[in-house]
């Protein structure tokens, strides 16, 4: 596993770049917004990259509860953060996006208010990991991931019911899409998902590490104490 | 066209934050890395 | 069964006799909420036309702030005294002092939203002009949603750094959907704009989805000490 990461970070280096150029030269432009709308393919695999981040980050969270693993509770820190990052880039890509195409920044388009619902939550799930110390920092942040992602379909309901009452502009892919589009979306979705598992590998490494060095710094703190 | 500069700013913001966060972690490892070397001598 | 409501029903008088002998907290809140109705007043100008349209949401804001204040001190009497410990090593069920704390915080924040509420209704010559009585349910489980999760967090948070903001912190994001669909009900009624059962109808949701995972999951929290 060690020695096929630097292979894997290569590869995913080339797919990124490929479907970076296909979504800038090869996709046809559209119609209505132009090339702008080239936007469409960092921003729409960026969201589905975050939501399945935080299924995962779930996924962890329950394994985690129910069996008291340190590996899933890695997962589930490493999950959550890598999810945020991808998270940050759909909430500045989007804005991004809808100024020169409807004149305003924001919207209180489904996919964007749910993105920073879920951004909101997951950071946090973060600061409660980072300000709580006790030893039980863990469960209480695998409590607080349920919690999440209990509220996920009702925040997509108010959301959905909103926008039904006050009509808004949909950021990007309202209605049906040209194939050629599609494929360019579906290779970049490829190559970010590669791209979220690559940094998630090397940060839950990190982790391992960082759990590691920690616990041999208590071991020669006591050392150091009973001598 | 004015549009453009804003799919260069989208590209551009997104590979900003990317680096910046897998700069932080690459960091933090080699610093980690440091530290293992000194705890195990 | 009976056990379960009678521990909570003893920690709840409890709570209710305790508060109502050094009635400084709750004064204090108090003020606090009218504090909260009069710089809302000052900043959103009651007289314009936008202000009655937007009375609904910022009723609600200042319920939250209200009832940020009231849920910090949810458990502080417990941490001065060492009551959780009791509670982790007592065969109560945990449930019984979750539900004593919630309907003790419901109580307390409800009297508040009693403070603010006709001050709002004065200040900004509030008319529901849609069906009233359906300010009761909004109420009722608008505020039993900020308080069940509000209760819960304040738990949480309490082996946490800087106590107080974790809470709101936590509260809030999770809170969304419940202050959005209160705000959008209340404006509903308020301005006879249609129906605000879909709002109505998703708070309860809301409510019992959010019970039920308290209740489930506070026994792991107060372990988790």
């Amino acid at each position: 596993m060690k020695r096929a990461f630097p292979i894997l970070a290569v590869l995913t280096a080339l797919l990124l770049t490929y479907s970076t150029y296909q979504a800038l030269v090869v996709a046809p432009t559209e119609r209505t917004m132009g090339d702008v709308q080239r936007i469409f393919y960092y921003h729409v695999p960026s969201a589905w990259t975050a939501f399945l981040l935080f299924v995962v980050n779930l996924v962890a969270s329950v394994i985690y509860l129910t069996r008291k693993s340190a590996k899933a509770d890695a997962v589930a820190l490493v999950s959550a953060e890598v999810g945020v990052v991808f998270c940050t880039v759909v909430l500045v890509t989007g804005p991004i996006w809808a100024r020169p195409v409807w004149g305003i920044w924001w919207t209180w388009d489904l996919r964007l208010t749910l993105t920073l619902v879920l951004w909101l939550i997951y950071v946090s799930y973060l600061v409660l990991r980072r300000f709580s110390d006790s030893s039980q920092t863990p469960k209480l942040a695998a409590v607080l991931a349920i919690f999440g992602a209990l509220d996920v379909p009702l925040v997509y309901f108010s959301i959905w019911f909103f926008r039904t009452q006050h009509p808004q502009p949909v950021i990007g892919g309202g209605g049906s899409l040209d194939p050629r589009m599609l494929h360019v979306l579906l290779i970049n979705w490829l190559a970010f998902s590669c791209l979220a598992f690559v940094v998630c590998c090397w940060r839950y490494r990190l982790e391992l590490l960082h759990r590691e060095v920690e616990e041999m710094e208590s071991l020669e703190a006591l050392r150091g104490v009973t001598q | 066209m004015n549009a453009i500069r804003f799919l260069w700013a989208a590209y551009v913001a997104t590979w900003l934050i990317h680096g910046l966060y897998i700069g932080s972690v690459a960091r933090r490892y080699s610093r980690l890395r440091q530290r293992t070397k000194e705890l195990r001598k | 069964m009976s056990s379960l409501r009678s521990i909570t029903l003893a920690t709840l008088t409890k709570d209710i006799r305790l508060e109502w002998r050094s009635r400084d907290a709750i004064n204090s809140m108090l003020f606090f909420s009218l504090l909260v109705v009069v710089i809302f007043s000052f900043s959103f100008d009651p007289n314009a036309e936008e202000s009655r349209e937007i009375a609904g949401g910022l009723i609600w804001v200042a319920f939250l702030f209200a009832a940020v204040v009231a849920l910090n001190q949810t458990w502080a009497r417990e941490l001065r005294n060492q009551v959780l410990d009791a509670y982790r090593v007592s065969p109560a069920p945990a449930n019984a002092l979750f539900v004593a704390k919630a309907l003790g915080n419901f109580i307390l924040v409800t009297l508040l939203e009693a403070v603010m509420a006709p001050l709002f209704m004065i200040f900004y010559n509030l008319r529901a002009l849609g069906p009233a009585w359906q300010l009761i349910p909004v109420a009722i489980l608008g505020t039993w949603a900020l308080v069940v999760n509000g209760t819960f967090f304040a738990a949480m948070s309490l082996r946490t750094r800087s106590r107080e903001i974790m809470l709101p912190l936590l509260l809030f994001p999770i809170s969304i959907p419940a202050v959005q669909s209160m705000v959008e009900a209340t404006r509903i009624i308020l301005a006879g704009d249609g129906s605000a059962r879909f709002w109505i109808v998703l708070l309860l949701t809301y409510d019992v989805v959010f019970t039920t995972a308290c209740l489930a999951l506070f026994e792991t929290i107060l372990q988790a000490e």
